[in-house]
C-alpha cells in the first residue's frame, strides 16, 4: 500500500543508517525512517497507527546526534540532520540481547502449543537478535491460563511481554479502554476490570496486533498452525466501508481474517463482525443444494430442475409481461454478478422493477447525482464534518475510529444532526436534535433558511457558524432512522445544499456493496455507470438488445405491487423482504401473494423457507471480482475456498437463466465481464481489467475515476478519451493498447466464439453491438425535490418511532456465525427517563407499544440518548422487530403506549 | 455500601472541581471511598470511573499500583511489619511470626473481629530503629514480641484511639474550599485561568502584593 503521508514530505532531513545516506522528513521517527530505507530494526510495541510509548526497548540502536553513539529508542527519537544510526553496532547488539533476555525471563515457551507460534514477532526476534540462551533458571510468574476478556479474546497473562499494544489500542484507537494495565510493579498484568467485559466492536485488533500469543480469537484458537494457511488479500464485505483484509483458510475453509493497512480506508483495522462472521460461511445451515417447493414442503433438486422452474417463471416476461418480474437485493453481489443480474433483469427479461435496496437507503441520484467526498476527505487536517447518517459505530465501525481520529488528532470540527444520540455525539461540536421525520426544518435552519417561524437556539446558531467557517465541509449522509422515509431524508440534503453549494457527499449505506450494485443499475430508473434509462436507451439498446420501455418500482413499490396481486415472479437476490424491509405487514403480504418466489441466497432465511425456488450462491471469499465502498472505491475480492455443496456464484446463475430463457449474455469469466463494464458502463470508461488489478495492489480505483488517476494507475499518461477504444478507436495511444492489449484480445476471441455458435436470433449476443456510433450517454444529477414531504402534525400523546441499528443484531449472517450469533440482544423500548416518568412507568415495565399498523409487547428502559419526546426500538432484535408497527408509505411512525395487564 | 454516601458525594465533587481536568481527582477520590468503607469496593470504583468519565477498568489500573488503597476490607487497625534487610536482621522475621501466632491470622490476613490485618511489608525507612511495624501508618520502633503483645491488648482495648485514627482516615481530603474559589473542570488547553488563580492577590500583573 502506499503511504500518501510519506509522500508529501515537505522538509527533508539527511542521515545516515548503517553507513548508507538516508532521506526523510522532518518529525519523523527513527524505525520509519530506517524502514523506509529498507533496513528492519526490530521492535515489538511500536506500532505506525499508534503513538509511540518506548515500553519494549527491542528498538533500541546506537543513535550518534553528534555528541557519540548512544543506545535510544528508535521509535521515540525523531530523525535529526547529521544523525547517525547503527542498528548493527557491538552494543546494540549487546542491548539487543539483554532485552530478549529479560523478555524471556518470564514469557512460556509453550511455542509449540501457541497459535502465534510460527508468525510470532517474538519468535522471530528472539532468533534473529536474541542471546541464544536464558541465564534465568528461577520460577516464571504464574497467571491463570486464558481468561476470556471478552466473548472473542482470551488473554494469556503469562505470555504477555507488557508492550502496551492492545492497552493503547483500546484507549487511544477504539476509546474503550477497558482493558488496562493493572497491579503495575513486579505484577503488572493486563486485564479487564472484574464484570466489564472488553465488549469494544474493535476488540479483535488486539489480537492481530498482539507481538505475542497473549491475545487470541476464540474462533481461531487451535484451529491451524500459521503455515497450514494460505493467505489472499480480499475486501471485507460485512459492511460497505471495504476495509482491506487477508483471507486466511487452511483445508478448503476460511479459518481467519486480518486487517491489511490500506492507508484511505481502514488502517489496518477491522471490526469484530467483519473480521469473525465468515464462520456463518462454515455453517451447517448453509444452502448448498438447490431446493424447490410443491405445495408446503421444499425439497432438494438439481441445478437443471431449479433453473428451468425459475426460468418457466421468468419467461412470461419475453412475452409483454417484464411489468411483472421483479428483483429485490443485490448489495451481497460482486460488481461483476451486479452487473450480469442487472443485464439479464434489464436487457433480457426487460424489467426495471429492481431494487438493491430494501427501501433503508437513499435514492441513487443523492448517491451519484452529488459531488462525491471520499474518508481521507473526510478524515483530513481542519475539515468540518456534518453527519446527518446512523450511528456509525453500529454500521460502518471502521469509519467511527477514522472520523474518531480525524475529532482528536487533526482538529475535524463535526456537527451531528440525528433523532437520538450516537456514538459520535461525545466527540462533536455541535449535536443537534431533530424530532424524527424533521431532519429537513433543521437542515433549513443550518442553511439559513428561517425555519418557518421556529427560533433558533443557541446550539443550532453556534452550529450553523461552524459550518459557515468551514473551508471544506464534507455531509456524511446515511439513514439515521428507518423510522423515517428517505424522502425526509432527502429533503434535508436539499435544504443542506441550498445553505452549503460547495459540500461534498460521503454516503453511509450499510449494505456491502450498495454502492456497487446501484452503480451496476440494479435500481429502478438506471442502466450500469450512473445513467439514467432514457439518457442510456439508445446506447445500451444497442448493446443489449433491449431496455426496459420505462422507469419501474422500487423496493416500496415492487412489494405494493406483489401484495396486489401484479407480480407473478419475484427474484430475492439475496435480501430478505421479511426481516429487512422495514414494513412487515407489507412483505409478508406480497411474498404471499406473489406466484413465484425464487430466492438466491447463501443462508436459510425467513423469505427463503417461502421461496418456490432457492438456488444456493456462493458467499464472501467464494466467488472473486470486485466490490465498491462507500465512497467509491472499487476493491478486489479473492476467492479463497471452493463454494459450498453446488453453491454457484451469482454470476454463473444469471448467465445460466438468460441461456435457459433463449439467451446468451456474452458473459463467460470475470474479467470479460469487467471488459464489458469498462465498456458500457460510462462511469467506468478507462478503467480497464489490467488498470483494476493493479489498483488492487495499492488504494483501489476510486470512482468516478479520473484522468490523473488513471493515468498513475496505469503508469503511462494516457486520457479517458483514448481509453474509450471502442468509440473512439483511432485515438488510442501507444500505451493504452500495451495496457488493455491482452484482454482485448481475449475479448474479441471470446467474442468470435461466441458469435460461431450463437444463431442470429435477435437479442442474442447483445454485448456485440457496443463498437457504437452512439455518444456515451450522461450521467446522473442530483436535483432537490420541488416540495417537501408533508408531515403529520406532532400528536402530543404519542411518542415518534426511530429505528436503529445495532452491530450485532438477528440478521442471517450474525445468526448463523456461532462466534457472533450469542452477542445479539433482546429488543427493548427505549424512553427518556423523562419520558419514562411521565407516563408513569418504572425501570422495567412491560408495556404494549401501538402504531397505526401493529402492536409490540416489550420492555421500557431509560435511555437518555433518546430525547423527550421520541423513542427507540433497536431493528432486528431479540423478542420484537418495529418493522411490525411501520408503515413503509408514512413519513414516520408514531407510536402509543399502554401498561400491559 | 460501596457507592458515595450523599453527604460523601457532595464532597467527591468537590474534589473534581479543585482539579483542571476531572480524571485528575481519582487518587483522592479513591481515598475518600477508603476512608467511608476502608477499602474500595468494586460499586466505589465504578462510581469514580462515572464522576470523572473514564472506564471502571482505568479507575482499578491507577488504584491498584498503590499499596495503601486496599481491595479488599480491611481491619481497624492494619499492622505492618517490617522484613526487609535491617528488621530481617534484628529480628523481623520472629516478630512477624510472633505477631501471626498472637493475632491467630497468617499475614494478609484479618482477624476474625475485624479488628486486626497483620500484613508483611517492605522496607519502611526505620532501619536504625528495627525491627519496626507500623500500625495504620504510625510507626512503632525497637518492637519486642513483648512490645507487640502490650500494643495489640492497648489496640484492643481503645487505649490508642487518640493516637491512631481507624484505619482509612489517613488521606485528609476534606479541606472545604469555598465553591467561588474552586477551579472548577477548566480545560487545561483553553487558556482560561482557573478561579483561585485569578483570584489570588498574590499574582496580579504586576507583581504588588496588595
Amino acid at each position: 500500500m502506499t503511504d500518501v503521508k510519506r509522500e508529501v514530505a515537505v522538509d527533508t532531513v539527511s542521515l545516515t543508517v548503517n553507513g548508507a545516506a538516508v532521506e526523510a522528513h522532518k518529525g519523523q521517527l527513527v524505525i520509519d525512517a530506517a524502514d523506509n530505507a529498507g533496513i528492519h530494526i526490530p521492535r515489538f510495541c511500536y506500532h505506525p497507527r499508534m503513538k509511540s510509548v518506548g515500553m519494549c526497548r527491542m528498538c533500541i540502536v546506537d543513535i550518534d546526534t553528534g555528541r557519540g553513539p548512544a543506545l535510544q529508542p528508535a521509535c521515540m527519537i525523531p530523525v535529526a540532520d547529521g544523525m547517525v544510526v547503527d542498528t548493527l553496532s557491538e552494543s546494540t547488539k549487546k542491548a539487543q540481547d539483554g532485552v530478549l533476555e529479560f523478555l524471556l525471563i518470564n514469557h512460556p515457551l509453550d511455542c509449540p502449543v501457541c497459535d502465534k507460534g510460527g508468525e510470532c514477532p517474538l519468535q522471530d526476534n528472539a532468533y534473529a537478535f536474541g542471546p541464544g540462551e536464558s541465564r534465568f533458571v528461577e520460577e516464571k510468574r504464574h497467571f491463570e491460563k486464558p481468561i476470556p476478556v471478552s466473548d472473542l479474546v482470551l488473554l494469556d497473562r503469562e505470555r504477555c511481554i507488557l508492550c502496551d499494544r492492545c492497552t493503547r489500542f483500546a484507549r487511544d484507537v477504539a476509546g474503550d479502554a477497558f482493558i488496562v494495565f493493572q497491579e503495575r510493579g513486579g505484577q503488572t498484568e493486563v486485564n479487564t476490570f472484574p464484570e466489564h467485559p472488553f465488549a469494544s466492536y474493535f476488540s479483535g485488533n488486539t489480537v492481530q496486533i498482539c507481538p505475542v500469543g497473549a491475545l487470541t480469537a476464540g474462533p481461531y484458537r487451535f484451529r491451524a498452525r500459521p503455515w497450514d494457511v494460505e493467505k489472499d488479500e480480499s475486501t471485507c464485505t460485512s459492511c460497505s466501508f471495504g476495509c482491506r483484509i487477508t483471507v486466511e483458510a487452511s483445508r478448503d475453509e476460511v479459518i481467519r481474517r486480518q486487517g491489511v493497512d490500506l492507508d484511505p480506508v481502514n488502517w489496518g483495522w477491522m471490526c469484530d463482525k467483519g473480521r469473525f462472521d465468515f464462520d456463518a460461511m462454515n455453517a451447517s445451515e448453509r444452502l448448498r443444494t438447490p431446493l424447490v417447493r410443491d405445495g408446503a414442503a421444499a425439497r432438494e433438486a438439481t441445478w437443471s430442475e431449479a433453473i428451468g422452474r425459475a426460468a418457466d417463471a421468468l419467461r412470461p416476461a419475453l412475452d409483454g409481461g417484464a411489468d411483472r418480474v421483479a428483483v429485490l437485493g443485490g448489495a451481497r453481489l460482486t460488481n461483476e454478478a451486479a452487473y450480469t443480474w442487472a443485464k439479464l433483469a434489464k436487457g433480457v427479461l426487460g424489467t426495471d422493477n429492481v431494487d438493491c435496496q430494501l427501501a433503508d437507503g437513499l435514492p441513487p441520484e443523492v448517491v451519484f447525482g452529488l459531488p462525491r467526498a471520499t474518508i481521507d476527505d473526510a478524515c483530513a487536517d481542519g475539515g468540518t464534518v456534518l453527519l446527518l447518517a446512523p450511528d456509525i459505530k453500529e454500521e460502518v465501525p471502521v469509519l467511527f475510529l477514522r472520523l474518531r481520529d480525524a475529532v482528536l488528532a487533526h482538529g475535524v470540527k463535526v456537527v451531528e444532526l440525528t433523532p437520538q444520540s450516537t456514538s459520535m455525539t461525545p466527540l462533536a461540536a455541535a449535536s443537534l436534535r431533530y424530532r424524527p421525520g424533521e431532519a429537513a426544518v433543521v437542515a433549513r435552519l443550518l442553511g439559513g433558511g428561517d425555519g418557518g417561524g421556529l427560533s433558533i437556539d443557541g446550539d443550532v446558531s453556534a452550529a450553523r457558524e461552524l459550518l459557515r467557517g468551514a473551508t471544506r465541509l464534507t455531509i456524511v449522509l446515511g439513514r439515521p432512522s428507518i423510522g423515517e422515509s428517505a424522502a425526509t431524508i432527502v429533503d434535508a440534503v436539499g435544504a443542506l445544499l441550498g445553505g452549503f453549494p460547495d459540500a461534498h457527499v460521503l454516503t453511509v449505506l450499510r449494505r456491502a456493496n450498495v454502492h456497487g450494485a446501484l452503480d451496476m443499475g440494479l435500481t429502478p430508473g438506471l442502466l450500469p455507470g450512473h445513467v439514467t434509462i432514457d439518457a442510456g436507451r439508445d446506447w445500451f439498446t444497442e448493446a443489449w438488445g433491449r431496455v426496459p420501455a420505462a422507469t419501474g418500482l422500487d423496493a416500496t413499490g415492487i412489494l405494493a405491487a406483489a401484495a396486489e396481486g401484479k407480480i407473478d415472479t419475484l427474484v430475492l437476490l439475496g435480501a430478505d423482504p421479511i426481516a429487512d424491509f422495514p414494513d412487515h405487514q407489507l412483505a409478508r403480504t406480497a411474498l404471499d401473494t406473489v406466484g413465484t418466489v425464487i430466492a438466491v441466497d447463501v443462508l436459510p432465511n425467513a423469505s427463503t423457507a417461502l421461496a418456490h425456488v432457492v438456488l444456493p450462491a456462493a458467499g464472501p471469499s467464494e466467488e472473486a471480482g470486485t466490490t465498491t465502498n462507500l465512497e467509491g472505491r472499487v476493491l478486489t475480492v479473492a476467492q479463497k475456498v471452493t463454494p459450498a455443496g453446488t453453491a454457484r456464484a451469482d454470476w454463473h446463475i444469471a448467465a445460466e437463466l438468460a441461456f435457459r430463457l433463449g439467451h446468451d449474455l456474452g458473459l463467460e469469466s470475470i474479467g470479460g465481464i469487467w471488459d464489458e463494464i469498462e465498456r458500457l458502463a460510462p462511469s467506468y470508461a478507462g478503467l480497464t481489467v489490467d488498470i483494476v488489478r493493479r489498483a488492487a495492489d495499492r488504494d483501489g480505483a476510486l470512482m468516478p475515476i479520473d484522468e490523473a488517476q488513471l493515468a498513475e494507475l496505469d503508469g503511462a499518461r494516457v486520457t479517458i478519451a483514448s481509453q474509450r477504444h471502442r468509440v473512439d478507436a483511432g485515438s488510442a495511444t501507444a500505451a493504452n493498447r500495451a495496457a488493455a492489449a491482452e484482454s482485448q484480445e481475449e475479448r474479441q476471441a471470446d467474442e468470435l466464439a461466441a458469435e460461431a455458435e450463437q444463431s442470429d436470433d435477435e437479442g442474442k449476443g447483445v454485448a456485440r453491438g457496443a463498437s457504437t456510433s452512439q455518444a456515451r450517454p450522461p450521467l446522473l444529477s442530483f436535483a432537490p425535490p420541488a416540495t417537501a414531504t408533508e408531515l403529520p402534525a406532532v400528536d402530543a400523546y404519542g411518542l415518534r418511532l426511530v429505528v436503529s441499528r445495532t452491530l450485532y443484531d438477528n440478521g442471517t449472517l450474525n445468526q448463523h456465525s456461532p462466534s457472533i450469533a450469542g452477542l445479539a440482544r433482546v429488543a427493548c423500548l427505549r424512553l427518556n427517563p423523562a419520558d419514562l416518568a411521565r407516563l408513569g412507568l418504572d425501570a422495567t415495565a412491560t408495556v404494549e407499544v401501538s402504531s397505526v399498523r401493529g402492536s409490540l409487547t416489550l420492555d421500557a428502559v431509560a435511555d437518555d440518548r433518546i430525547p423527550p419526546g421520541s423513542a427507540g426500538i433497536y431493528t432486528n432484535h431479540e423478542g420484537a422487530d418495529p418493522a411490525d408497527l411501520l408503515d413503509v408509505h408514512a413519513p414516520v411512525t408514531t407510536i402509543h403506549i399502554g401498561t400491559k395487564s | 455500601m460501596a457507592r458515595f454516601t450523599s453527604g460523601n458525594d457532595v464532597i467527591a465533587r468537590e474534589i473534581i472541581d479543585r482539579y483542571p481536568v476531572a480524571k485528575s481527582a481519582v487518587i483522592p477520590l479513591c481515598h475518600l471511598a477508603q476512608e467511608q468503607d476502608g477499602h474500595l469496593a468494586d460499586d466505589a470504583l465504578v462510581q469514580i470511573g462515572e464522576l470523572v468519565g473514564i472506564t471502571p477498568a482505568e479507575v482499578l489500573g491507577t488504584a491498584s499500583f498503590y499499596e495503601m488503597l486496599k481491595r479488599e476490607p480491611c481491619g481497624r487497625y492494619l499492622v505492618n511489619v517490617c522484613t526487609s534487610i535491617s528488621c530481617h536482621l534484628m529480628g523481623g522475621d520472629e516478630l512477624l511470626h510472633h505477631a501471626e501466632q498472637r493475632l491467630g491470622v497468617r499475614a494478609g490476613a484479618t482477624t476474625a473481629d475485624g479488628l486486626f490485618t497483620l500484613e508483611e511489608y517492605e522496607c519502611q525507612a526505620a532501619c536504625t530503629e528495627a525491627p519496626a511495624l507500623q500500625v495504620n501508618y504510625r510507626y512503632f520502633h525497637n518492637v519486642t514480641p513483648a512490645d507487640f503483645d502490650t500494643l495489640v491488648d492497648d489496640l484492643a482495648a481503645g487505649r490508642l484511639a487518640d493516637t491512631i485514627p481507624p484505619h482509612g482516615t489517613l488521606a485528609r481530603i476534606r479541606q472545604r474550599i469555598p465553591s467561588d474559589r474552586a477551579a472548577g473542570a477548566a480545560s487545561p488547553i483553553g487558556g482560561a485561568q482557573p478561579g483561585w488563580l485569578t483570584d489570588s492577590p498574590a499574582l496580579t500583573d504586576d507583581g504588588s502584593n496588595p
